[in-house]
């Protein structure tokens, strides 16, 4: 196992200014007008990538991850500390940045391709599977500029995963192209890690990151919180995304919730196959509140099951300790353990209180059916 | 890509793959050494950018020498045929002056604004960023050649020929062109993301720069005497183009005293009298110092650098 990435100590201060002139006339005018406020985007961040792992960082909106990624690329120099790559590294921050609109999408596959560092003979070997993965194949002579914005996303994309990169480092892109494309995408990331490739996600998707990760890194503020195992990870960026929703709030109305304990009253949660199952949420709440309960599961690889969405299921908190029953009339899921997670959220969809792997269901199933759901299937001839 | 998956999991191994370091601070040789394993992207940008500005016309490159050879004509119709200076083939004399100094100014004035243009692309890939700047000296040096091609055969029609005994001395004096102009190049590209009106000051420097130099008037017949006289010889020549284009002007005008066109028996010392040697020393030591000028350039270019994002 090698690593990959090496990141030790990273420092990137921003300087921002208000009110500044960039024209000469201003700064020997007002040289002193303006001020200036240093902005710690990141802090002392370490950690180290080995190959043949993906790991996502999480965070949300001016977190830093992007500001990390950036500086693993080398978009941006960090302040201070320094990142060690090994292999080459082939960055989807933005697609299409480095196209030239006025050129023709095969000139800026070459271009693109030159940017990525590749030889125009390494460009030329893998021009027809781009084009084929692009599937823009009849416009490929076409001013890029006359493109969609969908093609000219594919064909960026299929640049950049057909370069055969080391490490692939993903930015919130796969949010881009229409459902089949995306598919596909996520499919290229899966043969990436079967061939034992570094991928680097960057999302603010928990859903993707159990799906795709080995292991997660959460970022808050320009400081690292978390760097371990998806659930763990996940369980602290949901905890830090509460505090933050606390400090916003100045009144100091809001209640608070904690989640306390999951029980089921027969103090197990192995169920059969196709049986019911009832467990009460313990919760503990410092006034009263009206909210939404949520509820997820999801399988040990990070498929998310079902989630019972907020809206119809109001709960009333009265001050100190709360009960919620949850009834499943039935689970028609197979073998497997099973996680929940549980939550209340306010109207807007805001998460007051979350509790991630509050507990784990055990399914014991005994048909002769595979993969995650009995859908009772019997099949006669007619 | 469908090789590789299939021949499955087996990747080459990293353990011997090289490692490379992003810090807050790149060396000289680290700077260097980025920039010679990219230089394929250079060769794409530069053509790419020429086919960009001529994409949709109809004249296409010949456009680079509309606008060289309007000047020309203009500059050969006010000094020759209106106020007869009396240099016989003053469009040679000019040519031979306007090769360098085209290339020198289309490359800063395409440079000066192009980080700040590129910003989207310099924010968001990565790839040394004097590549970038290095991509327009490179389109100057196309049009530079174009040009000098279209100057030996506007010797051919005029039936004169090069000094074939300093012809030698042209890659010596090219060599440094480029690297005065490449400094230059990326300086001014680093600078204008700091000083936005660096573009507006910079087309008035050039145009000083422009008189500065002896392209239009000749060094030796007209102010040579003055200088000397008053001990600013040294001051004149510490314009680093002037060399150059006594060489291209050496080379390609040849002849160091003409019989002036306007009176049959005055004869003119339009170039200086140097010898072979001194042409040879003079752009040598200028190479050497244009090289050293070069790297202070690519240093002093790495200090700018760091806070480009937080100025774009």
């Amino acid at each position: 196992m090698t690593t990959v990435i090496e990141v030790e100590n990273i420092s990137k201060d921003f300087k921002i200014h208000h009110e500044r002139n960039q024209s000469l006339k201003e700064r020997l005018l007002h040289p002193k007008s303006g001020s200036t406020e240093i902005f710690h985007a990141l802090s002392d961040i370490s950690f180290k990538v080995s190959s043949n792992e993906t790991v996502g960082i999480l965070g949300h909106n001016g977190s830093g991850k992007s500001t990390l990624l950036k500086c693993i690329c080398g978009v941006l120099q960090p302040t201070s500390g320094q990142i060690r790559l090994r292999g080459n590294l082939a960055a989807l921050l933005e697609l299409g940045a480095g196209f030239q609109t006025e050129l023709s999408g095969r000139d800026n596959v070459f271009l693109y391709g030159a940017m990525l560092g590749l030889s125009r003979r390494n460009v030329e070997a893998i021009f027809d599977d781009i084009v084929a993965f692009s599937e823009i194949e009849q416009f490929i002579d076409t001013q890029v500029k006359f493109y969609s914005s969908g093609m000219y996303v594919r064909l960026a994309f299929a640049v950049a995963v057909n370069v055969d990169p080391d490490i692939l480092v993903v930015d919130e892109v796969l949010a881009v192209g229409d459902e089949r494309f995306q598919a596909k995408c996520i499919d290229r990331i899966r043969t990436f890690q079967e061939e034992g490739r570094s991928i680097l996600l960057v999302t603010h998707q928990a859903d993707q990151v159990r799906a795709l990760c080995d292991r997660a890194i959460v970022l808050d503020g320009g400081l690292m919180v978390a760097n371990g195992p998806v659930q763990e990870s996940l369980r602290i960026f949901r905890e830090h995304l509460l505090e933050d929703a606390v400090e916003l709030d100045r009144t100091g109305a809001r209640a608070e919730i904690s989640i306390d304990s999951v029980t089921t009253p027969s103090g197990t949660f192995d169920v059969k196959s196709g049986a019911g199952l009832h467990f009460d949420v313990q919760m503990t709440s410092h006034g009263a509140y009206s909210g939404n309960f949520m509820m997820e599961i999801f399988t040990r690889s990070g498929l998310l099951v079902s989630r019972s969405d907020a809206q119809g299921s109001p709960v009333n908190l009265k001050p100190g300790p709360n009960t919620v029953g949850v009834d499943l009339a039935q689970i028609p899921l197979l073998d497997g353990v099973y996680d929940v997670n549980v939550g209340i959220v306010d109207h807007h969809g805001t998460v007051m209180a979350w509790r991630e792997q509050a507990a784990s269901i055990q399914v014991a199933y005994t048909g002769r059916e595979g993969g995650i759901v009995e859908l009772g299937a019997s099949i006669t001839q007619q | 890509m469908n090789d590789a998956s299939s021949a499955g999991i087996q990747r080459r191994s990293l353990d011997d793959a090289p490692v490379r370091v992003v810090s807050a601070r790149a060396s000289l040789r680290t700077r260097l050494r980025n920039l010679w394993s990219r230089r394929e992207l250079l060769t794409s940008l530069v053509f790419s950018d020429i086919r960009i500005k001529y994409k949709n016309s109809a004249l296409g490159i010949f456009w680079s020498m509309l606008s060289p050879a309007l000047t020309l004509g203009i500059y050969d119709l006010v000094f020759s045929v209106i106020t007869k200076n009396g240099y016989p083939d003053f469009a040679l004399y000019l040519f031979a002056g306007l090769v360098v100094w085209n290339m020198f100014q289309n490359a800063v004035n395409m440079a000066t604004g192009v980080i700040v243009d590129r910003a989207g692309l310099v924010k968001k890939v990565s790839f040394p960023r004097e590549i970038l700047a290095l991509a327009n000296v490179g389109a100057a040096v196309i049009y530079f050649f174009i040009q000098l091609a279209v100057l030996c055969l506007f010797m051919l029609a005029l039936g004169r020929s090069p000094a074939w005994g300093f012809l030698w001395i042209l890659p010596i004096s090219f060599a440094t062109l480029y690297l005065l102009t490449a400094s230059v190049a990326i300086v001014m590209s680093a600078v204008t993301v700091y000083l936005r009106d660096m573009k507006h000051l910079m087309e008035v420097l050039l145009q000083l720069w422009f008189w500065l130099s002896p392209v239009v008037y000749s060094y030796q017949h007209t102010i040579a005497q003055r200088l000397h006289d008053h001990g600013l010889t040294w001051m004149y020549f510490l314009n680093p183009i002037t060399p150059i284009i006594l060489t291209f002007q050496r080379i390609f005008y040849v002849k160091t005293n003409v019989i002036s066109t306007n009176l049959p028996h005055s004869v003119l010392n339009i170039l200086p009298q140097w010898t072979m040697s001194t042409f040879f020393y003079m752009n040598a030591s200028l190479f050497v110092i244009m090289v050293v000028v070069f790297l202070v350039a690519l240093t002093l270019f790495g200090r700018l650098e760091g806070n480009f994002e937080s100025e774009l």
